[in-house]
């Protein structure tokens, strides 16, 4: 090692100090930066949230396992809200427009993403999305993430809440199997209730209690589509937050995702 | 597997910082992950060879450091280790904790190469 600088380069010619020179060249410069790696996603999602904002338009970004109930979920939400709120959905798939198409048939305008073999959006997509919708003419924005519980849970979108789905067909322990998503959770939705009576091994209980020995404080909710149960508590939790929105306008005060709300002392430092 | 996702973003990250500071090529970069940030740490060092290839990190060394887990209990006010499937409080049980490390995704140091930099 380099005895001037400790910079670990040894018998390099051009690695020349000048002994007790006021300046001496490093050849290599340690510098901390202290960066989220995600603060290129982090900016754009900052961009989209004061767009949604600046319009009074309360997005959602709906997440879950392929196959829990989402798109389901969302026909039944328009059904029940569209005479009360003017809806419009963004849809991120890998392949395919089947999900934009099930929605449109609903009589709300949807917006698909083809993300490729992407498993997750990020908050550019989003952005491109969004340019497709007048959000003068939107109360209410959902976002179906892509079908994965691993992945969309890191990347901020500009959402103002987290939803994540799980069916009653997943197992009861799923949160403590994927705690970076259901941690990102503000409400977490056990859909496909409707089954329950043929699957015993599920216990709301149990995925309640899963929920709570990874600290998430997410109001865990039943629904289902098929008998329209727990939609209704479903469709108010979605008016006191569209209402809590309007009232916090026109103030500065962005509202995001509970989870984003506090970082931990290195990511204080890092923003 | 969005760890190709975040190597294109360290990719993008360092390249500003190298511009920046004039630096001909890094010769490593240290990140600080936690558990709870949704990244594993082994896929990530298998796809940053190939994120980086062509690149100003070629052949810079990978670091990375691990946070462990540790949450704050809102009860009893104490901090303990948590595992990131089991956040309870260790000391009292309860549920209610906060998270004091462990979901960091953070570049934290670049060692950045100035070889061929004139000499003063």
């Amino acid at each position: 090692m380099c005895e001037t600088c400790g910079c670990g380069l040894t018998g390099v010619e051009s690695h020349a100090h000048q002994r007790l020179a006021p300046v001496h060249r490093h050849e290599h410069e340690n510098l901390m930066v202290l960066t989220r790696l995600l603060a290129h996603n982090d900016e754009a999602a900052r961009h989209n949230r004061s767009h949604l904002d600046e319009h009074g338009v309360l997005a959602i970004n709906i997440m879950s396992a392929p196959g829990s109930g989402k798109t389901s979920l969302l026909e039944a939400t328009v059904q029940r809200l569209r005479q009360q709120y003017r809806i419009c959905v963004i849809e991120g798939d890998l392949a395919t427009d089947n999900d934009a198409r099930r929605i449109r048939a609903q009589g709300v305008p949807a917006v698909q993403i083809n993300t490729g073999n992407a498993c997750h959006l990020d908050a550019s997509m989003v952005h491109r999305a969004l340019h497709e919708i007048r959000l003068a003419d939107v109360d209410l924005l959902f976002i179906e993430n892509v079908g994965n519980l691993v992945c969309p849970a890191s990347f901020d979108l500009g959402q103002h809440r987290n939803v994540v789905l799980l069916s009653v067909t997943e197992g009861d322990d799923k949160p403590e199997k994927y705690p970076v998503m259901f941690r990102a959770a503000d409400l977490v939705l056990i859909a496909k209730t409707d089954l329950l009576a043929h699957i015993t091994e599920f216990s709301i209980e149990r995925a309640e209690r899963s929920l709570r020995s990874i600290a998430s404080a997410a109001p865990a909710m039943g629904v289902s589509c098929r008998s329209g149960q727990g939609i209704d508590a479903w469709c108010e939790w979605l008016q006191a937050e569209h209402h809590a929105l309007s009232q916090r306008r026109p103030t500065s005060e962005l509202s995001r995702p509970h989870h984003d709300e506090q970082p931990t002392q290195i990511e204080a430092e890092a923003r | 597997m969005h760890e190709l996702s975040i190597c294109q973003a360290i990719v993008a990250e360092v390249e500003r910082i190298a511009r920046q500071h004039e630096a001909a090529a890094v010769s490593s970069i240290t990140l600080r992950i936690g558990p709870l940030s949704g990244v594993e740490t082994v896929q990530l060092e298998q796809a940053y060879p190939l994120a980086v290839a062509g690149t100003v990190l070629a052949g810079a060394r990978l670091v990375i450091d691990s946070v462990p887990v540790r949450v704050r209990c809102r009860v009893c006010r104490q901090e303990t280790a948590a595992a990131p499937n089991r956040m309870v409080c260790a000391r009292c049980g309860d549920w209610r904790t906060e998270l004091v490390s462990g979901d960091e995704l953070l570049l934290a140091s670049v060692e950045l190469d100035r070889a061929g930099a004139p000499l003063q």
